[in-house]
């Protein structure tokens, strides 16, 4: 029996890396949305330029849940006899096997409980093309032809696209249409439509598609960032590539062609994050962006940053360690990193977004906090959000809104007399003012250097000088409490004693598990951090239940720690559901961990199996 | 000492300068370095540069690393902000701040073991990058703070003062300036005040790259017989390629010399540079005869010192990024933030 699905199911590519697949796959999930159908694509990619095992994995989701879902898939694109029997094995059974049939190959590589829909593309790509690049190129373009006829996409939706995707290249337009005719003709001649079918609806609504480390990007633009440091490191770099663009369109000044921006590819991570400490004392908004061994590189100066009171923000995106680890696979696991970076007694406030959306907004707001705050922000997020398009509301900007430059004094506020302590709280908030180099002729210069200063900048080594400093810190760090995002809740449809703590792109696969337990009969309240220092509601929220599951994507349950450490929660009550296997969190596997633990039958967390 | 205070009073003879400053306004903090140290006399050299300058002292700032040469900023200039950061990684903070204003006078002030040990990397890729700035290394050739470890520019076959002989080949910070692209490399002795004070004001004039590599021997850990870079060693190996007498802009020339004894470099700013030639055959704006001649004097062991190397009209960091002329700290929230319309049209792109 074949499966039969309307708008819900997954279809995964299996492809060759570097054999132009991720265009046509692109197009293939943009077609869907263009349906009004939602939509999340997943890269699964080794680190690798050519030749090794690539997947792309797409989810249609009417109802949409844009997490990935776990499972088997419903229809596979079989393009790479490397991966062959894995792929085979991850049909769902009743599901759809679609490959190049031009060798012919045993029937034991085939499985008898899925349905086998062969079309000899090598063949008919070698008939209409000559140039081996074309040929490589256009077989991608035709199985989106085929595929498109046996599901039932739009014909005027694929050329619509193409037709933007290559604007006023018309030879490229009509080779292109014409690979997508081929094998659409193709798949009529030799296969029938398939049980799965795409059907329009209107489901997407104004929602964007877009990767989030280009939605950071943009909001270091928005956020006021003038210069950025930073050394290539997968999976950040398009952060930076894409702040770069972002800038050239939107930063270059319209009568001089000049640039109201400096981008400077660092030596390393260690001078990236210099130059960033080095702008943000000088009063540019200044970031870099990296990931996990980045961030173990540039631990020195977070802690100066900490101490000397110096703002920056860093765009953490994570992925598997250690250097030599996963660099192309997700995880959330830079968490303790981030928080407690550096030597000696120090910690950072850390803003985690959920999808591209929060990217572009947390983008902007980390540099306003990192002004307010005078210190290193991090803001995290992982190869999942950052690399992968996602489908999230619209980007916002509420044109009153000014920059917050946190505490500093101007020329007129030394001038009229007032009292200038670098260190001084004033304010009784743990922040003090801070000058520019240059303010003013006679006033407001001092000597920066980590600790071993009195609130004046004056040398001091003394205990107690010391230990006041150290107090002030951490009242600073209660304000900042005040000043990142609130936890957003998700209340279960009943009263319940278990609640569920998740962040990042975490969530949306979170959010189907608990629509997926309420089916069960099984009510847990969702609370997703957005940040840390944790506000209050977060440590009320963990009050208010007798057992809260923390999920999230690495192996020691760090954001548990975080809360048992920062909040003095009893281990007991919060119950570690952690997925590190280098792909996504899957809705079923947070379902049936979750639903297993309610059940009693065990607490020791198991990993997520690899698939 | 820092427990000492300077008193402010100065003495009525004392000369302002164009600004109404006198020389000890330019002071900064009492040093807390050893009596006689080397690094003390570069900070007056400094003093006195910025002095002659007419240098509004808050136009200037000044950065080090850790270490025994990076403390002296706190010492020098006291109405200059100062950051004291991470050891051998002044230069990058250094490029961050100028890339912020663009307007400031940069100063970053090293060490041997600073830049040439576990900043070799910063001090190499702030120069090619162009950073305008005037970089001194205060060079004695040891490790003063943590007492008398070799550094990196200890010459093979120098003694330490526990009589321990170096064996590894020494870094010359002033081959690799000239070789990384620096447009203006020289080198001095912080004894040799007359040499150093001009060198100084000529750099911080100079727009791109300025590296002075200034040898300043250690009292304490290595000024003893066998060292390369005690007082009596640089004294008596001293080989100065040229005089420099530095004029400003606007300064009227008084002073004339006979042909073929003087060279004249005009940089960017309008100043002139007037090299007093010592070795007759130097030309220092030949980057290929000034390398090769650099090699020959240091092979017989001479220490060579002056103005090496200039390109007076070199391009700085800003030129290659293209940057706005307005500082960018201080550009408004309108030249920043691209508003909703350029949202709502990304936005429309994105779908």
């Amino acid at each position: 029996m074949s499966l039969a699905a309307v708008n819900d199911f997954v279809v995964k590519f299996a492809n060759v890396n570097g054999s132009g697949s991720a265009s046509a796959n692109g197009m293939f999930a943009k077609s869907i949305l263009r349906m009004g159908v939602p939509v999340a694509a997943r890269n699964i990619f080794p680190s690798n330029i050519q030749g090794l095992p690539t997947w792309y994995e797409v989810r249609v989701s009417e109802a949409g849940y844009l997490g990935r879902r776990g499972g088997g898939v419903e229809l596979m694109v079989a393009m790479n006899p490397q991966t062959w029997d894995q792929d085979v094995a991850s049909i769902e059974p009743g599901g759809y096997l679609f490959y190049d049939s031009s060798k012919p190959l045993p029937p034991a590589k085939f499985r008898n409980d899925i349905e086998v829909l062969g079309l000899p593309l090598t063949a008919i790509c070698n008939a209409a093309y000559t140039d081996p690049r074309q040929r490589q190129l256009f077989k991608n373009i035709i199985y989106v032809g085929a595929l498109a006829h046996l599901i039932g996409i739009e014909e005027s939706v694929l050329e619509t696209l193409v037709r933007e995707e290559f604007g006023s290249k018309v030879a490229l337009i009509d080779s292109n249409l014409k690979a997508l005719a081929m094998g659409r003709d193709a798949a009529a001649e030799n296969l029938a439509p398939i049980g799965l079918r795409m059907r329009r609806a209107d489901k997407v609504g104004d929602r964007i598609y877009v990767e989030g480390n280009s939605a950071a990007a943009l909001g270091a633009v928005y956020g006021g960032a003038t210069v950025c440091a930073w050394y290539p490191i997968t999976p950040s770099t398009s952060l930076a590539e894409a702040f770069t663009a972002h800038c050239q369109k939107l930063r270059t000044d319209p009568k001089t062609g000049e640039a109201r921006y400096a981008v400077i590819q660092g030596e390393d991570e260690i001078a990236s994050i210099g130059i960033v400490v080095g702008a943000g004392w000088n009063g540019a908004r200044a970031f870099t962006c990296t990931s996990g061994p980045g961030v173990s590189l540039m631990q020195e100066f977070v802690g100066l940053s900490y101490f000397a009171e110096i703002p920056a923000v860093i765009f953490d995106v994570q992925r598997g360690g250690p250097s030599t680890g996963m660099p192309t696979r997700t995880q959330q696991s830079d968490v303790l990193l981030a928080a407690y970076a550096s030597h000696g007694d120090t910690k950072h406030p850390l803003l985690f977004p959920e999808d591209p959306a929060e990217c572009f907004d947390f983008g902007a707001l980390a540099f306003d906090l990192a002004d307010r705050l005078q210190t290193t922000v991090f803001v995290m997020l992982d190869l999942d959000i950052g690399m992968n398009e996602w489908l999230c509301r619209p980007f916002r900007w509420d044109d009153s809104r000014k920059l917050d430059r946190g505490k500093v004094m101007t020329y007129d506020d030394l001038e009229t007399g007032k009292v200038f302590g670098r260190y001084l709280d004033v304010d009784g908030d743990g922040i003090a003012y801070r000058t520019l180099p240059g303010v003013h002729p006679e006033r407001g210069a001092y000597f920066t250097r980590g600790t071993s200063r009195d609130p004046y900048a004056r040398y001091s080594e003394e205990g107690p000088v010391y230990v006041a400093n150290m107090q002030r810190l951490l009242k600073k760090f209660e304000t900042a409490k005040t000043l990142i995002p609130a936890p957003v809740a998700r209340p279960a449809k009943r009263r319940t004693p278990h609640g569920a703590v998740y962040f990042g792109s975490t969530t949306p696969a979170m959010h189907e598990a608990l629509d997926l337990l309420e089916a069960q009969g099984v009510h847990v309240d969702g609370l997703r951090v957005r940040g840390f220092p944790f506000n209050d509601e977060v440590m009320a929220f963990i009050e208010a239940h007798e057992t809260v599951f923390v999920v999230e994507q690495n192996r020691d349950a760090q954001l548990r720690t975080l809360i048992m450490v920062e909040g003095g929660v009893d281990p007991a009550k919060l119950v570690p559901v952690l997925g590190y296997d280098g792909s996504p969190i899957t809705a079923r596997f947070i379902t049936d961990e979750i639903s297993r633990r309610m059940q009693g039958s065990s607490v020791t967390p198991t990993p997520q199996a690899a698939e | 000492m820092t427990y000492i205070t300077k008193p402010r009073l100065h003495h009525p003879l004392l000369q302002p300068n164009a600004l109404g400053f006198t020389r000890r306004d330019y002071e900064g903090k009492v040093s807390t370095l050893c009596a006689g140290c080397g690094h003390d006399s570069i900070s007056a050299a400094i003093i006195q540069a910025a002095y002659e300058l007419d240098l509004p002292p808050h136009r200037l700032a000044k950065l080090s690393g850790i270490g025994c040469s990076s403390k002296t900023p706190d010492y020098f200039l006291g109405n200059s902000h100062g950051f004291n950061s991470v050891h051998g990684r002044m230069p990058s903070v250094l490029t961050g701040a100028n890339a912020a204003n663009r307007e400031l006078i940069y100063l970053g002030v090293s060490g041997d073991g600073d830049s040439a040990s576990i900043g070799l990397g910063q001090f190499a890729h702030s120069i090619r990058r162009s950073v305008n700035m005037t970089y001194i290394v205060e060079n004695n050739g040891v490790y003063g703070l943590t007492k008398g470890q070799f550094s990196a520019t200890s010459d093979p076959g120098s003694k330490s003062k526990r009589g321990v002989v170096n064996h590894d080949q020494s870094i010359d910070l002033v081959g690799l300036a000239l070789q990384l692209g620096a447009s203006f490399v020289a080198r001095s002795f912080s004894g040799d005040k007359a040499q150093l004070v001009p060198l100084i004001k000529a750099a911080i004039s100079h727009k791109g790259a300025s590296f002075i590599d200034v040898i300043s021997p250690c009292v304490q850990f290595n000024n003893h017989v066998g060292s390369t870079k005690s007082f009596d060693y640089v004294r008596e190996h001293n080989a100065a390629m040229n005089r420099l007498d530095f004029i400003e802009p606007r300064a009227e020339i008084t002073v004339d010399y006979a042909p073929g004894e003087v060279e004249v470099v005009k940089q960017h700013d309008g100043s002139i540079l007037r090299l007093r030639k010592v070795a007759p055959d130097y030309d220092p704006t030949d980057k290929i005869s000034a390398i090769t001649h650099l090699q020959l004097h240091q092979m017989r062991g001479e220490v060579v010192t002056g103005l090496l190397y200039v390109e007076p009209d070199a391009a700085d960091l800003h030129d290659h990024l293209h940057t706005v002329q307005t500082p960018l700290n201080q550009l408004d929230d309108a030249e920043l933030i691209p508003g909703s319309l350029a949202l709502d049209a990304i936005n429309d792109s994105l779908r």
